[in-house]
């Protein structure tokens, strides 16, 4: 007797209707579709397939909060709420997971390689904390001496440096991962290879029409990184967004010798230092550019003297997620009422602030706008 | 585990961990820790499981040791010399070493 197998079909997933719908699967949509889902609404999160261009698998995984706000006092209480909030949601992660992010809050450093850099650290620093409405946290100038007890491997060209408390980092591949298998656990429906092509308003909801069919929630929230510029207007939404190009290199795993990272190099976890933090706007994402290379690693190695005989295992070039000026886009349509947009450059550090505030605000159906009123793109 | 064939050519002093070991002129570093009876010549960098040379040809990386205080050198591709210092490697390497 001839059996039949039951195979499971990605493609033509059971038609069914959902609570909300997320376009993007990167750390900001499973982010936000982990909040939703922990929350008890149905979810499905659409995602492109494995060559999407994608921040989340090119960034360089801090948790940071020094120097940002500068411009937006409102993005640095925003940060320190994620922040604050990180280790709660790491552990969260790895009670449905049994997956270790390997979430730190050592305190970080920004290092400076002469007077010239410490001054308009310096500088910076003191512009963006006296911005009225801060909420002022700990960011300190340090002498090299203060710096070198707390990294005994810095070179004689270092100078000076900042140092935040509130700093650390994670494994930001292990947290994508996580995030997805617990995406599973919690019930959602992860559907890759749905990019979406149009969004229709219907009766109670919206429908999403992709390649691999259609999909109908009453809600949708747009978090597909830079492609939320041409998805928004699709639901009277705007993201203007310029893509940002960076550079990284990865070295082979070495014994943990720095304790704290530094805004362009920091060991992992598992021993492999990375280093970058380059920026180039307006170039393709393929390839990268050894001038630009070969600057990350000459300053790396002033830092760091003890990496000149370090094998480079991999460098690689990824697009940052960037709006027009850089600070993250929370916003609501006012014409498609239940279409949500969000854009951000750190959605490692935002994760938590996703997943907890975010996705509970929209779960309700608005935006808590004492929260995050100052991040609409009313302001473009 | 090992044998060696054709007749013995000039031989080779170098260190193992400190100890004396003798090899052949030609040997790479990892065919003379092979011939010497050693099963393993490191452990992983994250499991700490132990490895020992696989291919021989410089694709795999199981062979890595530290020759002359430089860590993770593929002794696959390392003929040996006279004195040197060969450390089988524990884990990750060592940043400076």
């Amino acid at each position: 007797m001839a059996m039949t197998i039951q195979q499971r079909d990605y493609a033509t997933p059971q038609r069914r209707d959902y609570d909300t719908v997320v376009v993007g699967g990167g750390l900001l949509g499973a982010s936000i579709a982990w909040g939703l889902a922990r929350g008890g609404e149905r979810v499905a999160l659409l995602d492109e397939g494995d060559t999407a261009i994608r921040a989340s698998r090119a960034n360089f995984a801090l948790v940071w909060v020094q120097s940002k706000g500068l411009g937006m006092p409102e993005y640095a209480g925003w940060t320190i709420r994620s922040s604050d909030a990180w280790a709660g949601f790491a552990a969260e992660v790895t009670d449905v997971t049994g997956l270790d992010v390997a979430f730190e809050r050592t305190g970080g450093f920004s290092l400076c390689l002469s007077e010239r850099e410490v001054e308009h650290r310096a500088q910076t620093l003191k512009r963006l904390h006296n911005q009225p409405g801060i909420v002022d946290y700990d960011a300190k100038m340090m002498e090299r001496s203060e710096i070198e007890r707390m990294l005994p491997a810095i070179g004689p060209e270092v100078v000076g440096g900042s140092f935040c408390p509130l700093d650390g980092h994670v494994n930001s591949l292990r947290l994508l991962r996580a995030l997805h298998t617990g995406l599973a656990k919690l019930g959602a429906h992860y559907l890759p290879d749905h990019r979406v092509d149009a969004i229709a308003q219907r009766a109670g909801g919206f429908a999403l029409m992709t390649g691999a069919g259609e999909v109908r929630a009453a809600k949708v929230v747009l978090a597909a990184g830079n492609a939320n510029m041409t998805l928004a207007p699709m639901v009277g939404l705007k993201a203007p967004m310029r893509p940002e190009r960076g550079q990284i290199i990865v070295t082979e795993r070495l014994q943990p010798f720095l304790k704290h990272p530094v805004v362009t190099v920091r060991q992992t976890d598992e021993g492999t230092v990375m280093i970058g933090d380059s920026k180039e706007e307006g170039i393709t994402p393929e390839g990268t550019n050894m001038g630009i290379a070969a600057v990350e690693a000459d300053r790396a190695l002033r830092m760091f003297p003890v990496l000149k005989t370090v094998n480079v295992v991999r460098t690689w070039t990824g697009v940052r997620v960037m709006t027009q000026d850089g600070f993250p886009i929370y916003d609501q349509s006012e014409t498609h009422p239940g279409a949500f947009v969000a854009c951000c450059h750190s959605g490692v550090t935002l994760a938590a602030n996703h997943a907890l505030t975010i996705a509970p605000m929209i779960a309700k159906g608005a935006l808590d706008l004492d929260i995050v009123g100052a991040f609409s793109a009313k302001r473009f | 585990m090992f044998q060696r064939v054709g007749k013995s050519e000039a031989s080779v002093i170098i260190s193992v961990d400190g100890t004396r070991v003798t090899a052949r002129a030609g040997d790479t570093v990892a065919a003379a820790l092979l011939a010497a009876g050693l099963t393993s010549t490191r452990t992983t960098p994250i499991s700490g499981t132990p490895r020992a040379p696989y291919c021989m040809m410089g694709v795999c990386f199981e062979c890595l040791v530290t020759i002359d205080d430089v860590g993770n050198r593929q002794g696959c591709l390392i003929p040996v010399s006279e004195g040197m210092r060969v450390d089988t490697q524990k884990g990750k390497r060592e940043a400076g070493r």
